[in-house]
């Protein structure tokens, strides 16, 4: 394979998820994660989960990249249910989780490494495209330490889009950021996932980042975790985070999840 | 230049201080023989060969003990921190037989062994093997368990995870606890060459408790000396490469 055909855009995956619940014992007593979920993302869409703490929009995210397993229910990327982790679906975590024994090139080619059928060469030249893509071409050989919180989740997208999945998970990504890092990154990602073409699911508690970067807003409520309402969002891209119209959809949604939230407690 | 400057100056000033000190007759020249005698020694034993020949003795036991201790106590240590039910049997004894000063092990050593280089081997591999084996579990038990989540996430699994997330995400530790290791493992061995003769071959322990025996204060000084300085070349060619690879990569102080 060479690396042209490396940096080919593959097909965005389908994603079904089918009556999935996940229940998780703690110390304090059960808590359902999910109840009940069924969620479908088409080919190449940006479906944003968001909801307070605890809703189970991270353990969502969890299930479908197969680092957990559901108790009930069942997940289908692609057509191909989901067992276990795959180079098909990439993760992003709220920590950077680079490795800090690797340079930023290094943290890259992990993943590379691991994909078979290249060679060292083609896996350097897929690397440096993709930290180009990302904007950190001058910092190919920079230690994880010397970089900031936005460059290191730069790194970890590059690390993430490397393999060339179908599939990116986003969780919180972008949560402990600035908010000027934060907005670089919105215009960032979203001529990213134009150019490489990724079905992406983005977890996030920011409603406004929901809809800037969104196609869908799916809005999770607690205590059980249930998909509460969707709304698409159909404002032109690139959208920036700051314009009125993103404002008035955001308020919409929030008022939305504000309600969910008083029924919930007052129901408590 | 100016380090280095700097450097000489003091032990410079040390040695003066020493001159001084003999030269204004306080003690005896039998208690405290001036630096040049201490040279003399030392250079007569360059010369007859006694001096290389006891490094050698001292240097081989300890390194290939320490290699042993830290070719077991890696494997050890990273499948006590994995398995509960290793770390309850082998981990507790490990913690138990590492507060064991090294140098008790030296009188067992010499009954199984008899006064051979084996027994000295057995202290030295004793010193090692524990404080490696303990950093080791230490360092994976504190690995953040996102390390190895990202990793499945692209593929890795099995030994795979084990080689190229655990054992490199551990290092800070696992570096600590081989210098640890070393130090144990430089005194014990010390200890039991000043202590016992060893048939099969005269280390720098030895030649020590020949200085004291013989009441030649400048070949004790001397061999002192020699202690010294191997235990820096140790640290600066076995740790200071990974140390200074620490500090580069993951931004830890300097050591």
């Amino acid at each position: 394979m060479s690396v042209t055909d490396e940096l080919q855009n593959i097909a965005p995956a389908k994603l079904i998820v089918e009556g999935v619940s996940k229940t998780f014992s703690s110390r304090s007593g059960k808590v359902q994660a999910l109840d009940n979920v069924s969620l479908e993302v088409g080919e190449g869409e940006f479906v944003c989960l968001v909801g307070p703490s605890g809703c189970g929009k991270s353990t969502l995210l969890n299930l479908i990249a197969g680092l957990e397993k559901p108790d009930s229910g069942r997940l289908l990327a692609n057509g191909n249910p989901v067992n276990g982790p795959g180079r098909d679906r990439m993760v992003m975590f709220q920590e950077h989780a680079l490795f800090p024994w690797l340079d930023v090139t290094g943290n890259v080619m992990f993943s590379l490494r691991l994909k078979p059928g290249l060679t060292e060469k083609e896996r350097q030249d897929v690397a440096a495209y993709y930290l180009k893509l990302v904007g950190l071409e001058r910092f190919a050989h920079s230690n994880i330490h010397e970089l900031s919180g936005g460059m290191k989740q730069r790194v970890a997208l590059a690390r993430a889009l490397a393999p060339n999945p179908r599939v990116l998970l986003m969780d919180e990504p972008f949560a402990a950021l600035d908010a000027m890092t934060r907005e670089q990154l919105y215009t960032d990602i979203q001529r990213i996932w134009a150019a490489r073409k990724k079905t992406i699911i983005f977890v996030t508690h920011n409603v406004r980042e929901a809809v800037c970067l969104g196609d869908r807003v799916v809005l999770f409520s607690r205590n059980p975790g249930r998909i509460r309402e969707q709304f698409k969002v159909e404002l032109p891209r690139p959208r920036d985070i700051n314009s009125v119209e993103l404002a008035a959809h955001s308020t919409e949604i929030t008022r939305a999840l504000k309600s969910h939230h008083v029924a919930q407690e007052v129901a408590e | 230049m100016k380090r280095v400057l700097i450097i000489v100056a003091f032990f410079a000033g040390l040695v003066g201080i020493w001159q001084a000190v003999c030269a204004a007759g306080i003690w005896s020249p039998v208690l405290l023989p001036e630096p040049l005698t201490v040279g003399r020694y030392l250079w007569a034993a360059i010369l007859d060969g006694s001096l290389a020949e006891s490094a050698w003795v001292t240097s081989k036991r300890l390194l290939i003990g320490y290699a042993i201790g830290c070719l077991l106590g890696l494997p050890m240590g990273l499948l006590t921190a994995r398995s509960r039910w290793l770390s309850d049997t082998v981990g507790v004894l490990a913690l138990g037989l590492q507060t064991l000063p090294s140098v008790c092990w030296v009188p067992l050593a010499l009954l199984w062994f008899g006064q051979s280089e084996a027994a000295m081997l057995f202290v030295v591999v004793m010193g090692t093997l524990w404080s490696v084996l303990i950093a080791v579990d230490n360092g994976v038990r504190n690995l953040p368990p996102i390390y190895v989540r990202a990793a499945r996430t692209m593929g890795s699994q099995g030994f795979h995870t084990l080689r190229s997330v655990i054992l490199p995400a551990s290092l800070p530790y696992v570096v600590s606890g081989m210098k640890q290791g070393w130090a144990f493992a430089w005194r014990s061995l010390m200890a039991a060459e000043i202590y016992v003769t060893i048939l099969t071959g005269y280390g720098l322990g030895h030649l020590l408790h020949f200085g004291r025996e013989l009441n030649s204060m400048d070949q004790v000084i001397g061999v002192m000396l020699v202690i010294v300085l191997i235990g820096l070349l140790a640290d600066k060619v076995l740790f200071s490469p990974w140390e200074r690879f620490l500090h580069h990569r993951w931004g830890t102080a300097k050591a």
